[in-house]
């Protein structure tokens, strides 16, 4: 009798990547659900063309690369790379942007690496870092909820301005982004930054009509909705709990330490921690495995390291939100950070020896 | 870990209250120990032919005791050594060895190993048993000699020689006994502590008066209540015995991670648990020791659980050792048909290999038989790249970083691998479990270890003949030094000679004269084709002749005094007489010498004449003798033919060569010109 | 004044960090080993002679005098990557003059033809070979390095080079060799 040879364990669990990307993608539903409430269907849009273009690329560059791009397409990780991309994006940004945007993940940050575990920067990320670096008008052209809006919207809308750059009525993406008052709206993160070097206190700023009590009205759901699918993950053991926690504490803390010395010049964690991309980023970008650090101690100090810079870039940087630059900054480290967390194995007294030893 | 370390009662306090220290780490896989724990252990009948490996534990195998056609009994040991390391091997039944070769062995490389073979009389007779029932009167090292003749390792799956666990040297201060059993489907300890708790408490009183810890730990895995309660009951009455319940998780009864569970202490990296006090024995073990002491059995069967989905009676059997699985097999009534390729697991499912033959026996480590069916295993060929998740590391119960010795083993970074601790994997199969890429981790550790232990052999070999060529160097100088010293010192003593020449010219001349002589009547001597090989008479002619020889060496050297007394100017001259002087007794010596030969040849033909009567007699006195002597006869033939043989070998070789030599050197040539040209 | 102070303070800097640097390499002077015994160490030590000089560690002193690396059949591909390692060179394949590469073999002696000539002995480099004359010899086969050395000189051919067999403690987890399923594969 023949028997079939095998290497143990014979079991295993029955969850393998395509399925965790799944479940990821699963997650981030009631955060799109609510982007499409609050701002429109543009986003679902941008996700269709993201993932089309997500999928294709990684299919041709993996036949290029003489790979089998069949199973390495039903892991599904480009899909999710396109949805990341396709959340972060301006709603009603022209449909090119997304394209680039995802060519660019998929094709040079993720394959010219070596492909899914191979890349060190987050594929999302750097993408959207590029477009943000590239195209600075059309990544920062968010519209206001739409409730506030003077012109409303819909579907037809989305899909027209996105492809045309106007409404099927004819407006352009400036003149949607004017309130029933005429004034042209910014994101509350945005506005907060104006407000300030306006000479403006905090307080003051968020009394304007895009501000719902301490976060702006839309983003406090999305950002909830967003937590609501990272706790599912943790319940799920899809995420481990390290990088997520560890990045809100960093930006909560942080901001918290800064709102207690000076109320008017840094706003709240609380507005922090709801605003922007703070929980799309703490559940679903900080926690990408592949560009993450692998220890234990290593993510707890890569999700804080994170949240702090979070708050030094919105706080004093440039740009209104910065996950994406925290992220990649913090990309570089990991080797680092890896290196100087390693856990003490078994029976050893402490790691520091072999260090020696290595070089 | 612990701050400070507690004490040895701290400890056991602790573990009384039901607390319990955690390993990190550790996986949850479904338990399937219902498939196989419900019925009692049950006999099966003997296979046709039992395959019984010379080694089956850690250490050095026995010298084989039985040859091919011999009966044996039950019990009967098959190899004795006196290594330390050596555990013997026994016959599992009574029957006759029908051959003694490489068999396919239980390892997962289905490799061959030497093997016995019975088949067996069906009488199952044991050998004379000599208990030891009054153990405690007797002295240590006899009980432990007791149970290392009964060929007692480890029988929790490494196989370490259970006698050198019992002779620790240092102070035991816990007597951990191992009922954990944390693989999933493996329920051959949980049916044996069931049903033979007393038995396993004996074994254990044995080991505590060989040991004389000061507290035992029973630990059993909290799946088992009913083994609990068993052994619980066997062990009311004894005070420092404690049956501890450990929460199940895989892999809690790994010998480290167990230690680490009761005691809260870490096994150093290199070392044994008894570097921390404790000593670990498995269950059945101690129900061996007590087979071994209190009815004097050696190890001969085993408890193995038949278990899977494509068997339709899983359960528990008592294998007698070098059962073929085949017969296992078909007594769990096998259903190939569940599986998409026959599959047959030796040992569970996290750490058991897959056998590579029907015919591979059970061994004193195989607890398990798993025969999974179809649903029951993944597919190996599903690997995909790893997206660094590190839930491997999360489940690492010896906090490693699978990962990092994952990319350095495939990578064949081996010394990186060394730096990552690969060796303090203890290949428990929890990261490849709990992977999504469904990478084969621990495949990949074991083959960088095998490399890592054989590169480690090699250099170690090279090293050896470094040193032996170095030392062959050496002392080829030092006889090059030595030879050249000794024709230093000879030309000195001629040049000495040399410069008395003047003085003693013509001492030296006759002193070289007989020098001569001497030589040329050895060299005679030598060329007597009759010295060695002939019998007695021979040899005394022989010397007859050299005695004559030398005799005559002698009068030479009589008359050279004679030739010093009258210095002659006439050097030539006289040199012409002494030449001519020793040719008219070279003559003579010839002739004496030939005689000496002629006589010496006579004597042999005789001698033969003689022996043949001789041989007659003989004869008539007894055959043997004369065989013998036909023999030598024969051997002396045989030898001669040889000799022959190996001459014209040489012969045909050296023709070959010069042959090849030539035309090599044609070559040579073709190829100068070629060049040239 | 100010033509001077330039020169004069980039001469005063490069003074001190002259200084500075020769101070450094004395103080941190690393202990190398000499490049012969490193050489020596990545050598298979067979001691075949297969190279052309007579024994490793005159190969190894001439791979420091600049000889080539790809002349040691016995340590192979693997022999030659580390020496271009050591050296800092391009690996380059084996140099087919002095033979290829081969499984590794001991020499075993068929003791019933061996005529006891002590030829092998003498020729044996590392002294892996008992026997005395008229004796028949034999190989200590842990001590044979498989240098072929021996099977020369004996005039009755009676040296076989034996390929050395995996048993269960040598093998080296190669399930593939079984032709059956492949359960390491290359990925990405």
């Amino acid at each position: 009798m023949k028997f079939a040879l095998a290497s143990s364990p014979h079991q295993r669990v029955n969850r393998d990547t395509g399925q965790i990307m799944r479940m990821v993608c699963y997650a981030a539903l009631p955060g799109i659900a609510m982007q499409c409430w609050f701002f429109g269907m543009g986003v679902l849009v941008h996700l269709l063309i993201a993932s089309a273009t997500a999928v294709a690329t990684e299919a041709l560059i993996l036949e290029l690369r003489k790979k089998d791009f069949e199973r390495a397409v039903k892991d599904c990780s480009a899909l999710l790379t396109a949805l990341l991309i396709a959340v972060s994006i301006p709603p009603f940004a022209p449909w090119w942007i997304t394209v680039i945007g995802t060519v660019f993940a998929i094709g040079v940050v993720k394959q010219l690496y070596g492909g899914l575990g191979f890349n060190l920067f987050n594929p999302a990320m750097a993408a959207y870092v590029m477009l943000l670096v590239s195209f600075p008008v059309q990544m920062t052209a968010w519209l206001p909820p739409q409730s506030l809006a003077e012109q409303s919207h819909n579907l037809m809308d989305a899909i027209s301005i996105i492809f045309s750059g106007f409404t099927t009525e004819g407006y352009s993406i400036s003149q949607l982004r004017v309130d029933v008052d005429g004034v042209t709206l910014a994101t509350p993160l945005d506005a907060v930054k104006t407000g300030l070097t306006q000479g403006k206190t905090v307080s003051e700023t968020l009394g304007l009509s895009i501000f719902n009590g301490a976060t702006g009205i839309g983003w406090f759901a999305v950002n909830a909705a967003f937590l609501l699918g990272g706790l599912f993950l943790l319940q799920q053991r899809v995420i481990s709990w390290h990088m997520p926690i560890s990045m809100l504490a960093g930006l909560a803390l942080t901001a918290s330490f800064f709102y207690l010395l000076d109320s008017d010049q840094y706003s709240s964690p609380w507005f922090h921690l709801f605003s922007g991309g703070a929980m799309l980023g703490a559940f679903f970008i900080v926690t990408d495995p592949v560009s993450g650090s692998t220890t234990r101690n290593g993510r707890l100090i890569f999700g804080a390291a994170i949240g702090i810079w979070v708050y030094i870039i919105r706080q004093w940087g440039g740009y209104p939100d910065a996950i994406a630059f925290a992220v990649l900054i913090m990309n570089m480290a990991v080797p680092l950070i890896d290196y100087y967390t390693q856990p003490r194995t078994y029976g050893h007294r402490s790691n520091s020896s072999n260090k020696g030893a290595r070089r | 870990m612990a701050i400070t370390p507690l004490s040895v009662e701290d400890i056991f306090d602790r573990l009384k209250r039901g607390k319990r220290w955690d390993f990190p780490g550790g996986v949850h896989p479904a338990e399937h120990k219902t498939l196989s724990n419900q019925s009692e252990i049950a006999r099966v009948k003997l296979a046709d032919k039992l395959y019984i490996p010379l080694k089956q534990h850690i250490g050095v195998e026995g010298e084989l005791q039985v040859s091919v056609g011999q009966k044996v009994l039950k019990g009967q040991p098959l190899t004795h050594s006196a290594h330390p390391f050596a555990v013997p091997v026994h016959a599992s039944t009574s029957g006759t060895v029908v051959d003694i070769a490489p068999q396919v062995a239980a390892h997962p490389s289905g490799l061959s190993e030497l093997s016995v073979v019975i088949e067996p009389d069906g009488i199952d007779q044991w050998i004379d048993l000599k208990p030891l029932s009054n153990y405690q009167e007797m002295d240590k090292a006899q009980v432990v000699e007791a149970i290392c003749d009964a060929g007692i390792s480890g029988l929790g799956g490494a196989g370490f020689p259970s006698h050198i666990k019992a002779q620790p040297g240092k102070n035991v201060e816990f007597l951990v006994i191992n009922g954990v059993e944390c693989e999933p489907y493996i329920t051959s300890d949980d049916r044996l502590m069931r049903e033979h708790a007393w038995q396993i408490r004996q074994g254990i009183d044995v080991l505590v008066h060989l040991l004389a810890p000061r507290h035992v730990i029973i630990a059993v895995e909290d799946n088992k209540p009913e083994a609990l309660d068993a052994l619980s009951v066997a062990c009311r009455d004894a005070s420092n015995y404690l049956v501890c319940d450990v929460a199940t998780k895989y892999p809690a009864g790994g010998e480290k991670q167990l230690v680490q569970v009761l005691t809260g202490r870490e096994v150093p990296g290199q070392g044994l648990p008894i570097d921390v006090g404790v000593i670990m024995y498995n269950v059945g073990t101690c129900f061996a020791i007590a087979d071994a002491i209190f009815s004097g059995k050696p190890l001969v069967e085993r408890v193995v659980t038949l278990t899977g989905g494509a068997l339709n009676k899983p359960h528990n059997v008592w294998a007698p050792l070098g059962t073929p699985v085949e017969h296992l097999l078909s007594v769990a009534e096998y259903q190939p048909g569940k599986q998409a390729s026959p599959r047959v697991i030796m040992g569970g499912p996290m750490m058991g290999f897959t056998v590579t033959d029907a015919r591979v026996p059970v061994v004193k480590i195989t607890n398990c038989l798993l025969v999974p069916s179809v649903d029951e295993v993944r597919n190996d060929n599903a690997e995909q790249p790893c997206i660094r998740c590190s839930a491997c590391a999360d489940a690492c119960p010896a906090s490693l970083l699978p990962q990092q010795l994952y990319w350095h083993s495939k990578a064949a970074e081996l010394d990186k691998a060394q730096d990552y601790n690969l060796f303090d994997c203890i290949e428990c199969g929890a990261c490849a479990y709990v992977c999504p890429s469904e990478i084969p981790l621990v495949q990949y550790y074991r083959q960088a270890k095998a490399d890592i232990r054989n590169q480690r052999d090699e250099k170690d070999k090279a090293e050896r003949a470094k040193r032996r060529f170095e030392a062959r160097k050496a002392r080829l100088e030092a006889e090059q030094q030595a030879r050249e010293e000794k024709h230093r010192k000879a030309a000195e003593a001629r040049k000495q000679a040399m410069q008395n020449k003047d003085t003693d010219k013509s001492a030296r001349v006759s002193d070289a004269i007989a020098r001569a002589k001497a030589k040329k009547q050895q060299t005679e001597n030598v060329t007597e084709p009759v010295a060695e090989t002939q019998p007695k008479n021979a040899a005394v002619a022989a010397a007859i002749a050299r005695a004559k020889a030398k005799r005559a060496a002698q009068t030479d050297a009589e008359k050279k005094p004679e030739a010093t007394v009258q210095p002659s100017p006439a050097h030539n001259h006289e040199s012409d007489n002494d030449d001519a002087e020793s040719a008219a007794q070279r003559k003579q010596r010839q002739i004496a010498a030939a005689v000496a030969r002629a006589k010496a040849k006579k004597q042999q033909g005789q001698d033969v004449n003689k022996t043949t009567p001789a041989q007659h007699k003989s004869d008539e006195a007894g055959n043997n003798e004369q065989q013998s002597e036909q023999d030598i006869q024969r051997q002396a033939e045989s030898k001669q033919q040889r000799i022959a043989a190996a001459v014209a070998r040489a012969k045909a070789k050296k023709a070959n060569r010069q042959q090849a030599q030539n035309t090599s050197d044609s070559d040579d040539v073709t190829e100068e010109k070629n060049s040239q040209s | 004044m100010d033509v001077l102070s330039a020169p004069l303070a980039i001469g005063l800097l490069a003074l001190a960090f002259g200084a500075i640097l020769g101070f450094a390499a004395v103080r941190f002077k690393v202990q190398a080993d000499p490049l012969v015994n490193q050489i020596d160490d990545i050598l298979p030590q067979t001691q075949c002679g297969q190279c052309g000089y007579p024994g490793c560690r005159p190969y190894a002193q001439a791979i420091a005098d600049g000889d080539e690396i790809n002349k040691c059949p016995p340590g192979g591909e693997a022999t030659i990557k580390k020496l271009a390692d050591l050296m800092g060179v391009e690996p380059k394949p084996l140099d087919a003059a002095h033979g290829e590469e081969d499984v590794k073999k001991v020499a075993f002696i068929r003791e019933d033809e061996c005529i006891g000539c002590t030829k092998c002995i003498q020729a044996c480099p590392v002294d892996a070979i008992l026997g005395a004359a008229k004796h028949m010899h034999t190989v200590m086969a842990d001590e044979c390095t498989g240098c072929d050395l021996c099977v020369e000189p004996c005039p009755v051919d009676c040296i076989d080079m034996v390929p050395v067999t995996t048993t269960t403690a040598s093998w080296r987890w190669r399930l593939q060799d079984h032709l059956q399923q492949i359960p390491v594969k290359q990925v990405s």
